[in-house]
């Protein structure tokens, strides 16, 4: 975003670090339970503890890169 | 929004989803509360930012523009998020399934030589013009008469449109989720009233880019996990090509084709011809909607400077050439991977199909199993199948050709990732609601109500007209939602509107942009001659279905085809009108057209720039990247 004010990359940051948390945080409660949902395929592959690590740093990137302070300057 | 979605299409995917409101069945899917949540914050986070962008919207040229200080990544990711709705991500995933890469066609032909050229061609005239919409930009070349007739037939087109649009995602929501229609389109409908509302322009762009994200975030996982389980790209080849011609009756290898079968009607199942597909999609619809639809070159006209407006739609094609992945590949792996619940291969059918086999909710019995059994007749479901779903047994329910992705979603995201495809879903329409009354709201304020209404109101007035016309575009879609709830019959004509409309106004704009000898009254005259020329040719092939092969040139053209080939005729029509009145009228004095047409307009020098940032380095990449695609996947 161009302009004052905060950007909108922080949103987007803020957005995929509570997502990928949530998630990430699911598939560790998943993995130890072993509680998996009966329909879902591939639950081996662990899906929402990588994809859930993923979104979150990704998030992570964004908030702390664009994080309100610095979109000033 | 169906964008590029031909009417027919859409209408045939689309036009029976009232009688699936009768549907017994049990959703596909069962949200937990991870999911709950994951949508919950979704809300949330839209409407906050509304709300955070209420104080940057209080000048008209902030609301409706938003300040003009877009960079060129948000006004290009935005404007390929207005154009990516939900239906459209899951009735191309659809056709993926049944006519494999054919469909590829409308991300790549059918978009990106428009995009380009939008960017590198167009896009100085209209940025420097200061229009602030492309009925504007009518009004400045041709005058008012021709930005009338333009104003009108977008804003209602934009309006019932997403009108036709809400009912649709609400139905699938009922089909997937079991959510109540009502409830589907009041939160979704609200949820884009309040932050286009309170934060204009801007806020739907902040937003579109939000959603940009998410519906690759939610979506990604699809094609990645269907090809971990098919054996990668060449175990999803092999198991297409000894399957299908099988259960369908088409060469397996035809799946994987762009060009190489279409040099006849007959010999791909999509029924269209290359000269349709070059001429009518790539040239006519494509450059029609990308270039011309208001929709999407708002989104351009908001970049900060001449530079970012000519990057932005260069940007954006890298992203809408990557949209097949998420949206083809699924609806491919779909013909193969899904299944029954007895392990048994799942074939999906067309609406009618499903329609036509409704159960009824108090005898648990088809509803009528003659109309059911003789739709089936027409499928390659086996017979044992057909049986089973006549006498209405357990795990027999026929799913359509739309639900391919949201199938593929449940086959492969467990709570929390299933709520962020969901959320994608959601996103996805939204964004296309937000484009919708976003553009209406500036149409309706700039071409509408100022030179016809109140000429003389002030800056704050008009910004609240324009907050009041969202407000009342919702409403107004809310109300042609219901509509189509209970006569779905308008349904078809409402979806030929982008349609009937795209041609003409293409010939018009780019005889004004690039001929100097074009008149004002040749401009109203053949935009308005062109959309009754257009509408007829629609009104023939929906009175007479045989007249489809006068339209598209052969007996052996599909509904595909003739929206092609109309588009292509209509597009003709119009530029022979153009001509022949601009050759009997007297042109405007060229002085007065500086700013408007190439030829007659100095356009501002631009910095130097290191080749990185150049838009004509990038817009090389682009073609190279798109040849290459068009060759390995001839």
């Amino acid at each position: 975003m161009h302009g004052s004010g905060i950007p909108i990359w922080f949103f987007i940051g803020v957005l995929l670090l509570i997502y990928g948390g949530m998630i990430f945080g699911y598939g560790i409660y998943e993995w130890q339970t072993a509680s998996y949902p009966p329909l879902v395929q591939l639950t081996e592959l662990h899906t929402p503890v990588w994809w859930g690590g993923v979104l979150a740093l990704l998030g992570l990137l964004y908030v702390v890169k664009f994080r309100p302070r610095r979109a000033g300057k | 929004m169906f964008g590029l979605v031909p009417a027919s299409h859409a209408a045939g995917s689309l036009g029976s989803l009232p009688a699936l409101l009768a549907f017994s069945t049990e959703p596909l899917a069962h949200l937990r509360l991870l999911d709950i949540f994951v949508i919950a914050i979704y809300f949330v986070m839209v409407i906050w930012i509304g709300f955070y962008l209420k104080g940057r919207s209080n000048t008209s040229e902030e609301f409706f523009m938003a300040g003009r200080e877009m960079t060129a990544w948000i006004a290009g990711l935005s404007f390929v998020s207005a154009n990516l709705g939900s239906l459209e991500l899951m009735g191309w995933a659809g056709s993926a399934y049944q006519y494999g890469i054919l469909a590829t066609h409308w991300y790549w032909v059918g978009a990106i030589p428009a995009m380009l050229f939008l960017g590198l061609v167009m896009m100085p005239f209209y940025y420097v013009c200061k229009t602030h919409s492309v009925p504007g930009y009518l009004d400045l070349r041709y005058g008012g008469a021709a930005r009338s007739v333009a104003a009108f037939s977008f804003a209602a087109e934009m309006i019932l449109m997403s009108g036709v649009n809400m009912f649709a995602m609400a139905v699938v929501m009922k089909v997937v989720l079991g959510w109540d229609i009502s409830f589907s389109i009041f939160v979704s409908s609200i949820a884009v009233a309040i932050y286009v509302g309170l934060g204009g322009l801007r806020s739907a762009i902040f937003n579109e880019v939000l959603q940009f994200v998410l519906i690759w975030g939610g979506a990604l996982l699809v094609p990645i996990l269907g090809l971990v389980q098919a054996g990668g790209v060449g175990g999803l080849k092999k198991q297409i090509m000894a399957n299908m011609q099988s259960v369908t009756g088409v060469h397996g290898d035809s799946y994987f084709h762009l060009w190489r079968d279409t040099g006849s009607f007959a010999a791909n199942p999509m029924g269209v011809h290359w000269t349709g597909i070059v001429f009518g999609l790539g040239f006519v619809i494509s450059f029609g909607y990308w270039t011309t639809d208001f929709l999407v070159v708002q989104r351009v006209l908001a970049a900060h400077n001449l530079r970012a407006a000519r990057m932005a739609p260069i940007i954006a094609s890298f992203f809408k050439m990557a949209v097949p992945f998420i949206v083809i590949l699924p609806g491919l792996l779909g013909l193969v991977l899904l299944q029954n619940n007895d392990g048994s291969r799942r074939q999906l059918v067309g609406e009618d199909v499903v329609a036509a086999c409704t159960v009824s909710s108090a005898s648990g019995q088809v509803e009528d199993s003659s109309a059911c059994s003789a739709a089936m007749a027409k499928t390659t479901l086996p017979a044992e199948y057909q049986q089973k779903v006549l006498s209405a047994a357990p795990d027999s329910e026929l799913h359509s050709y739309n639900q391919a992705l949201p199938l593929m979603m449940v086959r492969y995201l467990g709570p929390g990732l299933l709520g962020l495809g969901i959320t994608a879903l959601i996103a996805g329409f939204m964004s296309g609601m937000a484009g919708n009354v976003s553009a209406f709201s500036t149409v309706w304020t700039y071409d509408i109500y100022k030179p016809l209404i109140n000429k003389k109101g002030s800056d704050s007035h008009y910004v609240l007209v324009g907050r009041l016309s969202i407000l009342i575009g919702v409403a107004v879609s809310i109300g042609a939602a219901y509509l189509v709830m209970h006569a779905h019959g308008i349904m078809d004509y409402v979806q030929a509107l982008f349609s009937i409309f795209v041609a003409p106004l293409l010939g018009t704009i780019l005889f004004g942009m690039f001929w100097k000898r074009a008149t004002a009254p040749a401009g109203f005259l053949g935009l308005l001659l062109g959309i009754v020329f257009s509408a007829s040719l629609f009104m023939w092939v929906k009175l007479v279905p045989a007249a489809l092969a006068n339209v598209a040139l052969s007996p052996d053209a599909k509904p595909m085809a003739e929206n092609v080939f109309r588009a292509l005729w209509a597009f003709l029509f119009t530029a022979i009108v153009v001509i022949v009145v601009s050759l009997l009228t007297k042109p405007r004095p060229v002085a007065e057209l500086e700013g408007l047409v190439y030829g007659a307009t100095k356009l501002p020098t631009e910095e130097p720039v290191p080749f990185y940032r150049n838009e004509y380095m990038w817009a090389i990449l682009v073609v190279v990247i798109f040849a290459a695609l068009n060759i390995i996947f001839w």
